[in-house]
């Protein structure tokens, strides 16, 4: 047992009942390369079905500003098409951009939208749009997807941080009004060890160091309130929660050191893909919300050149996400959302650019109970802007609500704030046609 | 020969001695050429009015307050405050040679000309003017407005015309820095203009601590009588700022078009201001000039409430009305019942022509300031909330970051550092904010820590960098090295890091530590790792 572990509650994870999980485990074949720890769970997860398990998210997110006209929603031919090519997929009569020939193998298992529609067109207020279902408000920040599912799922087993963004862009997921701890944990390529969890001191002198501190704490609880550490600092309880994920084999998950590398080929074996492998072993750990960041979509100019190569690196790690997820029968029970903050302009600028475009973009979805194989809305061919009336619009809100659904979570709930103020979790609603059972 | 030897030996001993003695004992006390305290005859009414209104709150909650915290804690407070690091050895040190009577109100005057106060404060009050966000390109100069603003309060001009400049100042955002308060918000993927939405919702709340901005999109439906229209006509004031080649400039008779929800169609919104309407000049100047007369009118109590909550919220980490942009405009309030101490000190910032300098030390020397978090008698939250005890706050990751890299230097850290300590630190505060995470304009939240933050504390590069053996530049290396004995070592590590002595307890516990040979180690390694649990525990993280 950890120091402070009496904080963690009854929901924190026993070390020893961890360990003889990984002792079992070990007897196991044929997922060698996995972590122990995803071994176990992995073997675990075969034995069991889909049914029951709670649901996760991986957010595959598209910094910049994604052209729907060089990824889902090619129009080749037409003025507003530019050099992009279109592809059929394995989904009858779905063309997407030449740029994703992997994606258009398994087009099958997705749903695609074509029509999503915000009234943000900058990259921070978009960025916060996309990412909570809300648009920007003074007043407070609202939590992101993964906050919410955090929130609102257990954590029961699970010793590292349950929401995670592998390359934070600058306006990383937050836990809003939730409070801090929801914030995600921020990581970088998985390769090498994560930062700040090795040990700079040797144990002993490390185990010395936190006698050192409990003095210190002794000595500053004295006299102070006696819930202080419970209902305001939680100082010791996020000290004992770092120590235990410093000393906790689901760390493991954060590297992909062991995996072959020719699994890490299939993810393209590039910072984006690397992090999409990680996100795997992840979501496979217990944790709930994965955001992978692949940044670099704001082509104001040379877009084509620029969005084929971005396609590039998505195609090969999101398709191979899916295939992934789906051999370990794990796509039922997680939600792959791929988009960003909101297209380009139908129109080529002279700089051979496409501008900030939020009236009529694609947002990609698969697995977690979503129906597969759909495709809704169209964009004009011609470039017309798509409002929350044109049929089949899909509101950025609507998006929330249907995830948060397909996740289990009651959206009709409403959240206090901190000043009282009833919150509702998404002020959408779901969109039928990816109900699974609709 | 061996007499040569024993000449050099003595020397050396002779320069080691003086080199301790000049590292580990008070510096001499310079403080001539300060400015001598001015005290105005009715600071001290202006004090005891304060005073006697938080007594009045603790007796009719039968609080029984804390005591008065030591010197050295207020002055960490103060300092933490102000300059957004603890106080150095060095400080401590002059601050200990100074009598006890005049004592702390010398410290304040002290950091008050310390070019730190000016940097960091205006560091802070940008946050409520412009935001956190990089802005827009190339017209939005962040740096160059933060800049000025110190220079605005280093000379302590006075709030009203400093906001009047920030309203109503006209030009390019280089040359006229307070207009970035107007470009911050130009919107430069749509009208390219000054988004006036943005510009009343930051006036309301920086300046008026009002969230009127809520009636930006439908009329008030909860409770209160404010109308969306409200809020667009204080938004029309702004309607003539444009942006152009010379910069911020006001175009006469542009008018400001709006369709209120269940409108028809739009209208054209005249200019007008929410509440005491009377305030408002008839005529002279633009519109943004009329507008800044008014949210600055002495009659005007708002906008002195709104500083006077804020600059509170800076030196302690809590405001007196929370959250510290919201104070109601009804209820309660309306009938002059607001929280202790708050009426006081707007009275005397008014009458004293909006001196920010001196509101600092009045709230420096208020009781509710100095009282203690701790007592012999069980401290509540009841205590907390109503100032029987001083509030254990968060500290922010600016002060976080300024505190590691003052406790690893026995000298302060200030303008007058070496030029590359402050390249080095400049560099390794943008790393660790980044890490850390900024909390944005989110100033005030009472949230505790995060894992990541312990992580990077605990195992991360700056305080591993700021605690190794390094006789240079680490404070630990050379308590280490040049302290006399091992309570002399501990207590300066103490104070260095904490801002106070050890208690019998730790102080044995520590020298203990020293002479345990249990475990192999140095003397430097030792006080590595006793810097180390310093600079990790809640006492470090939070103002007390």
């Amino acid at each position: 047992m950890t120091r402070f572990q009496h904080l963690l509650g009854p929901e924190g994870c026993g070390t020893s009942s961890h360990f003889s999980r990984r002792t079992l485990l070990q007897a196991g074949a044929g997922l060698a390369w996995l972590t122990p720890l995803s071994q176990v769970l992995a073997a675990t997860s075969q034995e069991k079905s889909s049914k029951g398990r709670p649901k996760s998210v991986i957010v595959l997110w598209m910094q910049g500003g994604p052209s729907q006209l060089e990824t889902w929603d090619p129009h080749p031919g037409k003025m507003i098409g530019g050099d992009t090519k279109a592809i059929d997929t394995s989904l009858k009569g779905l063309k997407i951009a030449d740029t994703m020939p992997l994606t258009a193998e398994i087009m099958h298992e997705m749903a695609l939208l074509r029509c999503v529609t915000s009234k943000e067109g900058d990259h921070e207020r978009a960025t916060y749009n996309m990412q909570t279902g809300y648009r920007p408000d003074p007043t407070l920040i609202h939590p992101s997807i993964g906050a919410i599912l955090c929130h609102e799922l257990s954590a029961k087993g699970v010793e590292i941080p349950r929401h995670v963004s592998i390359f934070p862009s600058e306006f990383s997921a937050r836990g809003g009004f939730l409070g801090n701890k929801y914030d995600a944990f921020k990581m970088y390529d998985p390769t090498g060890p994560l930062p700040d969890l090795p040990k700079r001191v040797p144990e002993d002198r490390f185990d010395a160091r936190l006698g050192d501190l409990d003095i210190l704490e002794a000595s500053f609880a004295r006299g102070r309130r006696l819930d202080l550490e419970k209902k305001k600092t939680l100082h010791r309880e996020t000290v004992d929660r770092a120590t235990t994920m410093m000393t906790s084999d689901q760390i493991d998950a954060f590297n992909i050191d062991g995996v072959p590398q020719e699994v890490k080929q299939q993810f393209g074996d590039t910072p984006f893909g690397r992090g999409c492998l990680c996100a795997t072993q992840l979501i496979e750990t217990g944790v709930r919300c994965v955001q992978v960041t692949l940044n670099g979509w704001d082509t104001h100019a040379n877009n084509h050149e620029f969005q084929s190569a971005k396609a590039g690196n998505l195609d090969a790690a999101l398709s191979a996400t899916i295939k992934y997820l789906k051999e370990r029968d794990r796509l039922d029970d997680t939600i792959v959302l791929c988009g960003g903050e909101f297209g380009r302009t139908p129109k080529i600028n002279p700089a051979a650019g496409r501008d900030h475009w939020p009236h009529g973009f694609s947002v990609a979805l698969a697995g977690g109970g979503i129906r597969k194989g759909v495709v809704l809305g169209e964009t004009d061919p011609e470039g017309q802007k798509i409002t929350a009336e044109t049929k089949n619009a899909v509101r950025v809100e609507d998006i929330h609500a249907t995830i948060h659904d397909a996740l289990g979570i009651n959206i009709d709930k409403d959240f206090q704030t901190p000043i009282g103020r009833p919150m509702a979790i998404c002020q959408g609603t779901a969109i039928p046609e990816l109900v699974a059972d609709a | 020969m061996w007499l040569k030897n024993i000449a050099f030996i003595v020397l050396a001993t002779v320069v080691l001695a003086s080199l301790a003695n000049w590292l580990l004992s008070p510096p001499k006390v310079e403080a001539v050429d300060d400015p001598v305290i001015v005290v105005a005859d009715d600071f001290q009414a202006a004090k005891l009015a304060v005073d006697a209104q938080f007594q009045e709150v603790w007796q009719a909650r039968e609080l029984q307050p804390a005591p008065q915290a030591d010197d050295l804690t207020i002055a960490r407070r103060i300092s933490l405050g102000l300059t957004g690091s603890i106080p150095s050895l060095e400080e401590i040190r002059l601050i200990e040679n100074r009598p006890d009577e005049d004592r702390l109100a010398w410290w304040v005057n002290h950091l008050l000309e310390d070019r730190r106060y000016g940097d960091y404060m205006a560091e802070r009050l940008s946050r409520a003017y412009v935001g956190t966000e990089n802005g827009p390109f190339l017209i939005f100069r962040k740096r160059r407005f933060v800049t000025w603003l110190s220079d605005q309060l280093m000379e302590n001009r006075p709030y009203n015309e400093l906001t009047q400049d920030l309203i109503a100042d006209s030009g390019l955002w280089t040359d006229h820095p307070a207009v970035n308060f107007i470009t911050a918000t130009v919107d430069q993927d749509g009208t390219k203009e000054p988004d006036v939405a943005m510009l009343a919702g930051r006036v309301t709340r920086a300046f008026l601590a009002t969230r009127i901005d809520c009636v930006q999109c439908h009329d008030d439906n909860l409770g209160g009588d404010l109308k969306q229209s409200d809020f667009h006509e204080l938004a029309s004031f702004f309607r003539e700022a444009q942006n152009s080649f010379v910069g911020i400039m006001d175009k006469k008779g542009k008018p400001y078009d709006y369709q209120y929800l269940h409108a028809e169609e739009e209208t054209t919104v005249p200019a007008q201001a929410p509440f005491n309407q009377h305030l408002i000049p008839e005529s002279g100047g633009t519109l943004r000039n009329r507008l800044a007369s008014w949210v600055t009118h002495p009659e005007n109590k708002p906008f002195s409430r709104a500083i006077v909550n804020r600059v509170w919220a800076v030196m302690t980490g809590r405001p007196l009305v929370e959250p510290v942009d919201d104070i109601p405009l009804k209820g309660s309030f309306e009938k002059g019942n607001f929280p202790a101490g708050l009426d006081p000190l707007v009275d005397d910032f008014i009458a004293h022509n909006f001196d920010l300098k001196r509101l600092i030390r009045l709230i420096a020397a208020t009781e509710a300031f100095g009282r203690d978090s701790r007592a012999d008698h069980e401290i509540t939250a009841q205590h907390e909330q109503a100032w029987a005890a001083f509030p254990v706050t968060r500290l922010r990751p600016e002060q976080v970051i300024g505190s590691v890299n003052q406790a690893s230097s026995l000298s302060t850290l200030n303008a007058d550092s070496h030029v590359l300590t402050k390249l080095i630190t400049y560099g390794e505060t943008n790393d660790f904010l980044q890490r850390y995470g900024d909390a944005g304009e989110d100033e005030f939240s009472m949230d505790g820590g995060t894992i990541p933050q312990r992580l990077l504390m605990m195992n991360g590069n700056l305080v591993t960098e700021r605690t190794k053996n390094n006789f240079v530049r680490n404070a630990a290396t050379r308590i280490s090295q040049l302290s006399p004995n091992d309570e002399t070592a501990v207590e300066t590590a103490f104070l260095c890091v904490l801002t106070r002595r050890p208690n019998p307890v730790e102080l044995e516990h520590f020298t203990d530590k020293l002479e345990n040979e249990e475990i192999p180690s140095n003397r430097s390694q030792d006080f590595e790792d006793i810097y180390w649990a310093l600079m990790n525990c809640t006492e470090f993280a939070w103002n007390h």
